[in-house]
């Protein structure tokens, strides 16, 4: 018995009257267990599901747009089991003007995620703490994921915000304690890693309120992507997370790929696994780094900063760029490795490992760092969960979940690696995590590099990819292929699919639906960090400012992805 | 040192040039860059200020994150519309002479992003000397604007669009000194 027949019956049990009544369509996807219930049983399934079937991570809510179904907008719920590392798709209908209870009272992790469902479509939530805009600007008006909504229909913003923190959803904005020192940081401030605006209420130097206000990166992605053809949303997906810009290719790949059912050929998948390494160790690059300046240590970023110019260097001979790529395409990558390139991969891995000590000496067995680090902002693994992290910061709190282990993809499971698993979930485990995980990287380029598969680089299936430019040019075949596949793009057959890849940030999806058009119908991405970011003013209430700006810089907030 | 030594020592030597392009040669080789990195160009403008690239040796030395301690604003990165008065602000706040470089598609002219959210160029609220194309541009593209930044400086080259140059929001306009405006600019020596 299949997973989601054991669910059937269970649920049919529990919930009998309404499942008697057909009201709950289960159904499967791609590989994908589905379940549909009316509005009014969902928050009862979705308790029961956490209880009982132990769906503890809630990774995402998102609308999705029907403008000719009576009920127009359907809310999807992405759950994870820690039991059993399954997936299941919870989705509930709504018309315009309804609204669905919210999910706050299950998950502190449903807050931003209803917030921005509420931003984008209009869906309401009911009994939210806190329902309003949160990626647009407050001077917008309507919802600009809708299906009638213009991509390019511009509202300019005028003026900020003043320092708020949270109160009612209905009025923006309370009074500030006469008392306290309120200070804004943001949104443009070397400790803010991007643009994030955080608002602190002083005691001294310790925070009392904290509030954050995202948005000044808001680019539209998904709705980029709904305007264009599969191949040429990579490139937008490249400046999701920039720091890592490889990994967020392969991500989206992944999903098209498993939506179209094909299998990219071994060449491609150690590509590909190569190519997420080496961007994982330099996003932890990154977050060591700028985490180190945040805390005075300039010098350790001048130092790291040249060893991700050396990974640069071999993006570089790979494919011309240097911080966006585009590598992949779907169904493989854009173009071979060039010769000797695993070799300079290998040669680069010897210097990284010793680069990897130099680190660790230099950030975590410094003294002051400890001092800095330890113990402060600790996040207990109950809680982490709760508000849904995801990589090094979940695993810095103690909980061993990696997508790699869980669900491994491309050959992971065939590699020898370890997870690191901190204990106290506090900025110090964090960077300590990071820092071993850049260690497992290497371990796993050298075992991938040591043995490339040969054959080929992509698929050669004529509906996909673009034939070779020889042929293009060549013989009428090629120049016919190539000319059908640019004016009528790949179609994917109707259809929706929810991948995930374990990103240096932690667990990035992507949920897509297709309607069998050129153009991906809805393409929502699960950054890691928002969910991560949206527990800030909570984690950092009580602590000093000064810990409070180590926490941001901890959490690794990429403002591209936070965003999008 | 004596008072009279010191006057002597004054007598004893002369610039030959003009105060005018004495003053340009100092301001270009001192150029303190604000870096208003908000998305991906701003991680490849930390390249160009990192070890390889080294942005100090072009004298654009000291970052400074405070508007009031910088003259050459670096936009890099997306501006969106949430973003734009937080930008018109901190370009209000710095100090004459100031500069803008726009580094990067996105910050010109949108870059691909034709969408709802976003700024299409940051000229459509501050006004910018030099742009730098690319998406996002190698950092030698950066080091290069910014030598044509001080070749401009050099030479004190006219900039009307700055001159021009109205708050889109209060329609004020820089508090500039009428003989800025006024009187005509020395260019190339002539």
């Amino acid at each position: 018995m299949t997973k989601i027949d054991e669910l059937k019956q269970e649920l049919e049990k529990h919930f009998q009257a309404q499942a008697q009544n057909q009201n709950f369509k289960f159904s499967n996807s791609v590989g994908d267990d589905v379940i549909e219930v009316p509005k009014e049983e969902l928050i009862a399934v979705l308790i029961h599901l956490k209880s009982v079937h132990r769906f503890d991570f809630l990774m995402d809510i998102c609308g999705v747009d029907f403008p000719n179904r009576e009920k127009r907008f359907e809310v999807v719920y992405h759950l994870f089991s820690s039991k059993d590392s399954s997936r299941l798709r919870l989705k509930t209908q709504v018309a315009e003007g309804e609204a669905v209870e919210t999910a706050t009272s299950i998950w502190k992790g449903a807050d931003w995620f209803e917030r921005e469902a509420y931003d984008m479509f209009g869906i309401r939530f009911d009994k939210h703490p806190n329902l309003r805009k949160i990626l647009t600007h407050h001077q917008f008006v309507g919802h600009p994921l809708r299906k009638d909504y213009e991509a390019d229909h511009q509202q300019h913003c005028t003026e900020t915000l003043p320092i708020f923190f949270n109160n009612e959803g209905s009025s923006r904005g309370d009074v500030l304690n006469e008392n306290l020192v309120p200070l804004n940081i943001g949104p443009s401030h070397p400790a803010m890693h991007g643009t994030l605006r955080v608002m602190v209420e002083l005691d001294g130097e310790t925070v009392v309120r904290a509030n954050c206000e995202i948005g000044y990166l808001h680019r539209c992605f998904e709705k980029m992507a709904e305007t264009h053809p599969y191949n040429q949303v990579i490139p937008y997906t490249d400046r999701l997370n920039y720091c890592s810009a490889p990994m967020n290719n392969v991500g989206y790949c992944k999903a098209v790929e498993r939506l179209l059912g094909v299998e990219i050929p071994a060449k491609a998948q150690a590509m590909r696994v190569i190519l997420c390494e080496l961007s994982r160790i330099i996003d932890h690059i990154i977050a060591v780094g700028t985490g180190g300046v945040d805390l005075g240590a300039l010098t350790a970023f001048f130092h790291l900063f040249s060893y991700r110019e050396k990974v640069y260097t071999l993006f570089e001979k790979l494919c011309g760029a240097r911080l966006t790529v585009s590598m992949t395409r779907v169904g493989g990558m854009a173009q071979d490795a060039p010769e000797g390139w695993f070799d300079d991969v290998m040669a680069f891995c010897k210097e990284m490992s010793a680069g990897v000590d130099e680190i660790s000496r230099l950030m975590i067995d410094n003294k002051i760092f400890i001092k800095r680090t330890q113990g402060i902002s600790p996040v207990s693994a109950a809680d982490a969960i709760n508000w849904g992290y995801t990589g090094p910061l979940l695993r810095a709190s103690g909980v061993n979940l990696d997508l790699r282990k869980a669900t491994p993809y491309y050959g992971y499971d065939g590699l020898n690696f370890d997870v690191p698993i901190g204990t106290n979930g506090d900025i110090f485990d964090r960077y300590l995590v990071r820092i071993e995980e850049m260690r497992q990287s290497i371990r796993i380029i050298e075992q991938v590099c040591k043995n490339v598969p040969g054959g080929d680089f992509t698929l050669r299936d004529k509906s996909l990819v673009l034939p070779e430019k020889k042929d293009v040019y060549g013989n009428i075949e090629g120049l016919m292929n190539h000319f059908m596949l640019v004016i009528k793009g790949l179609r994917p057959p109707v259809g929706e699919v929810y991948d995930a890849t374990e990103a240096a940030n932690g667990e990035l999806g992507f949920y897509l639906v297709s309607d069998g058009s050129a153009n991906p119908y809805r393409l929502k991405v699960r950054p890691p960090c928002f969910a991560i970011y949206q527990s800030f003013p909570t984690v950092v209430k009580g602590s000093m400012l000064a810990d409070a700006i180590a926490t941001v810089a901890s959490m690794n907030v990429i403002a591209g992805e936070l965003d999008r | 040192m004596s008072q009279k030594s010191v006057e002597d020592l004054s007598r004893s030597f002369a610039f030959t040039s003009k105060l005018d392009s004495l003053v340009a040669w100092g301001r270009k080789n001192a150029l303190w860059p604000l870096p208003y990195g908000t998305a991906c160009c701003g991680i490849e403008l930390m390249s160009v200020m990192g070890p390889r690239y080294d942005l100090a040796r072009f004298g654009a030395e000291v970052v400074r994150f405070s508007p009031r301690q910088a003259d050459l604003l670096l936009v890099a990165g997306t501006i969106t519309e949430k973003m734009a008065p937080v930008l018109v602000r901190i370009y209000e706040q710095m100090l004459e002479p100031k500069y803008v470089l726009s580094m990067g598609a996105c910050a010109s002219s949108g870059g691909f992003y034709r969408a709802y959210h976003v700024l299409q160029g940051c000229d459509k609220v501050i006004p910018v000397d030099v742009y730098v194309p690319g998406c996002p541009p190698a950092p030698e593209a950066v080091l290069d604007g910014i030598m044509l930044l001080q070749r401009m400086i050099a030479t004190n080259q006219p900039r009307p669009w700055r001159d021009h140059w109205k708050n889109p929001y209060t329609g004020k306009s820089l508090d500039l000194p009428a003989s800025s405006l006024d009187q005509p600019r020395i260019v190339d020596g002539k």
